[in-house]
């Protein structure tokens, strides 16, 4: 019979510390949200009211939804297969390539987007005018640190050339190789960088508002300027509905039942 | 025309020359084993013959047709690995029937193929656990049904068994050589263990420097070897350099003390020779004066106990020698008894010496080591 075991007592101190710093941001929020515009007080759900009928946030959440996942998307296209390559082919590569990861956390944001603009200037409209296009190229920029510090975890954890060559001696082409040896034994690395990658853009301000897109951070933060209670609810709620895109993921990628970094090599 | 023919093969990786010149021929059915320290070529020759690699010169021959060009995926080769490969994100039953799988296929006929070979390899009951729920021996064996579920021309295994504790290793290679008699497919297996490829292979190629040095049956391998290395790597030898004194006699002079030795007539007086004693055929007693014929006098100065055989090693004026001898005999010889080591005529083997230093086998690198 295994020993119970305790929680230390300074571990739930820290523990409650913790669950304190995250929590009481949000509860302040919620309160705050709670109360009518008309007298000040607690508690009405009218914040609530206005967020849900209002056109706006439905339009510009499923716009930061959508260049989300099209981000998602063409930033696993164009990383997966690249980084797959470096460590099974040039691995010298890969200092190079991680250095180049950095540099979106070190041109500030407002740099990068007049660098952008001024880039992109002269391609089609139906690039340089959309969101899908313009934006899009600027958040794959964004999240490229993101995925592929993520992705390469996930490659490090597993034994490529193995597990590469095993499949290929019994047959398999590379795109069979990629898509049902390489691929799910990624998962892990590449859903963390797709939650990453979908937290960024739904939280990106900057680029949008100089790229004068109308994207949800836009509208929040012309709401928080103009209203008084109502943006404490659309915080709340776009909280939760980025926490449910999230699990969405989570529940699209999960696996069945294998431990999917496991080292191949190793036990 | 052998099945598979290794011909000419070279490979340079920079200045380093992985191999230098390999030629192999295998008929259909047989197991070849390369055997050699790490860095010999042994890997990179069956990395060649699988597809992973390219030589620099030579070609590679299946069944009368050149593959040496051919994708790995396309050479219906069979390979399992020194680390563990299954993949993760499968079974085992999955993992055995991937290859199938690609190669298209009736369902139901996969299904049969997978569970006779997952039978086999005596893991019917395993088929739907994860590679992380198998222990290494398990692995190994679900790797080894996953190469033969390809029914492929050739079987590859490089050093299959080198992360597995001692126990499962020779549990695991009996049962090797049992499914490869059993179900005849020629088999080219890499390992740095000799007593590994003396016990389950056909034919043994003992590699150096990317050459083979020299290829034969087991037992040709361990009583004639025909290179020094050859004689080091396979068993313990005793190397003894000596010069012919009498061609007619078969007698021949090792550090002032004259020894007969059958292989050294009719060569000429004055040859420098490498006289080779193995360890077992040398016959210890008590020192007694300066011994008879054939014998080398010292002083025993390690015993290592083996088992059935004590291993003693005899130091002292012409001899350095190493000498195996019952368990129960040694007892009668403790460390720093003078004893006399007669040597036999007949046994030994005779190379010739040559100015270049006798071979240093380097250590082996840790089994995941690439």
């Amino acid at each position: 019979m295994k020993p119970r075991r305790f929680m230390a007592p300074s571990a739930f101190v820290w523990l409650l510390l913790g669950g304190a710093y995250f929590f009481i941001p949000l509860l302040a929020t919620l309160l705050f949200s709670l109360k009518s515009i008309q007298t000040g007080k607690c508690c009405t759900l009218s914040a609530y009211g206005w967020v849900i009928h209002n056109g706006d946030f439905w339009h510009t959440i499923k716009l930061s939804f959508l260049l989300a996942l099209e981000t998602i998307v063409i930033s696993l296209v164009l990383f997966v297969p690249t980084i797959y390559l470096v460590h099974l082919k040039v691995p010298r590569l890969r200092p190079v390539i991680a250095f180049l990861a950095l540099i979106p956390f070190v041109v500030p944001p407002i740099v990068m987007v007049v660098g952008l603009l001024d880039f992109y200037r002269g391609s089609p409209t139906w690039f340089y005018d959309q969101p899908w296009g313009f934006l899009v190229a600027a958040y794959v920029i964004l999240a490229f640190p993101y995925m592929f510090f993520s992705l390469d975890a996930g490659f490090r954890a597993i034994d490529v050339h193995t597990l590469t060559e095993a499949s290929q001696s019994l047959g398999a082409s590379w795109l069979t190789t990629l898509f049902k040896v390489i691929l799910p034994n990624i998962r892990v690395a590449a859903l963390a960088g797709s939650f990453l990658a979908l937290a960024i853009v739904m939280g990106e301000f900057t680029i949008a508002n100089l790229a004068q897109f109308h994207t949800f951070p836009i509208f929040l933060q012309y709401v928080n300027e103009t209203q008084a209670y109502r943006p404490a609810a659309l915080t709340l709620l776009s909280f939760g509905i980025t926490w449910a895109a999230m699990l969405g993921l989570l529940f699209v990628g999960r696996g069945r039942g294998a431990r999917p970094t496991l080292l191949a090599g190793g036990r | 025309m052998a099945y598979l023919e290794l011909q000419g093969l070279h490979r340079h990786f920079g200045d380093v020359k992985a191999l230098d010149g390999v030629d192999v021929q295998l008929e259909q059915g047989e197991f070849l084993s390369l055997l050699g320290p790490s860095g010999c070529g042994k890997t990179t020759a069956l990395r060649l013959v699988a597809g992973f690699d390219r030589p620099d010169a030579g070609s590679i021959v299946v069944d009368g047709k050149d593959v040496t060009n051919t994708s790995p995926s396309k050479r219906d080769m069979g390979m399992v690995f020194q680390a563990y490969s299954l993949f993760p994100n499968m079974t085992a039953t999955q993992n055995v029937e991937f290859g199938l799988r690609v190669r298209g296929g009736h369902r139901a006929d996969r299904h049969k193929r997978v569970g006779e070979l997952l039978e086999l390899i005596g893991l019917g009951h395993a088929g739907d656990r994860y590679p992380h729920q198998l222990s290494g021996g398990m692995q190994q064996r679900v790797a080894l049904a996953r190469a033969l579920a390809i029914e492929p021309r050739v079987l590859l295994l490089d050093e299959p068994l080198s992360a597995l504790d001692a126990k499962v290793r020779l549990q695991l290679r009996e049962e090797i050589r049992r499914i490869q008699l059993e179900l005849g497919i020629t088999t080219l297996y890499v390992t740095h263990d000799q007593e590994e490829a003396l016990s389950i292979s056909d034919h043994v190629a003992v590699m150096y420097s990317g050459r083979i040095e020299q290829m034969g049956s087991p037992a040709e391998m361990y009583s004639a070897p025909a290179t020094p290395f050859v004689a080091e790597f396979i068993g313990t030898m005793n190397r003894l350099e000596a010069t012919v004194v009498d061609g007619g006699s078969g007698a021949v002079e090792h550090r002032g003390v004259t020894l007969t030795v059958n292989a050294a007539r009719d060569r000429q007086r004055g040859d420098r020779v490498l006289v080779l004693v193995r360890p077992e055929t040398v016959e210890l007693s008590p020192a007694n004066g300066d011994g008879g014929p054939n014998t080398l006098v010292g002083e025993v100065i390690t015993q290592t106990f083996l088992g059935p055989v004590t291993r003693l090693k005899i130091v002292g004026g012409a001899a350095d020698l190493i000498a195996d001898v019952p368990t129960a005999k040694a007892a009668t010889l403790p460390v720093g008894t003078r004893v006399t080591a007669t040597l036999p005529a007949q046994g030994a083997r005779l190379l010739e010496l040559t100015d270049e230093p006798l071979p240093e086998i380097p250590e082996e690198p840790g089994p995941a080591g690439r």
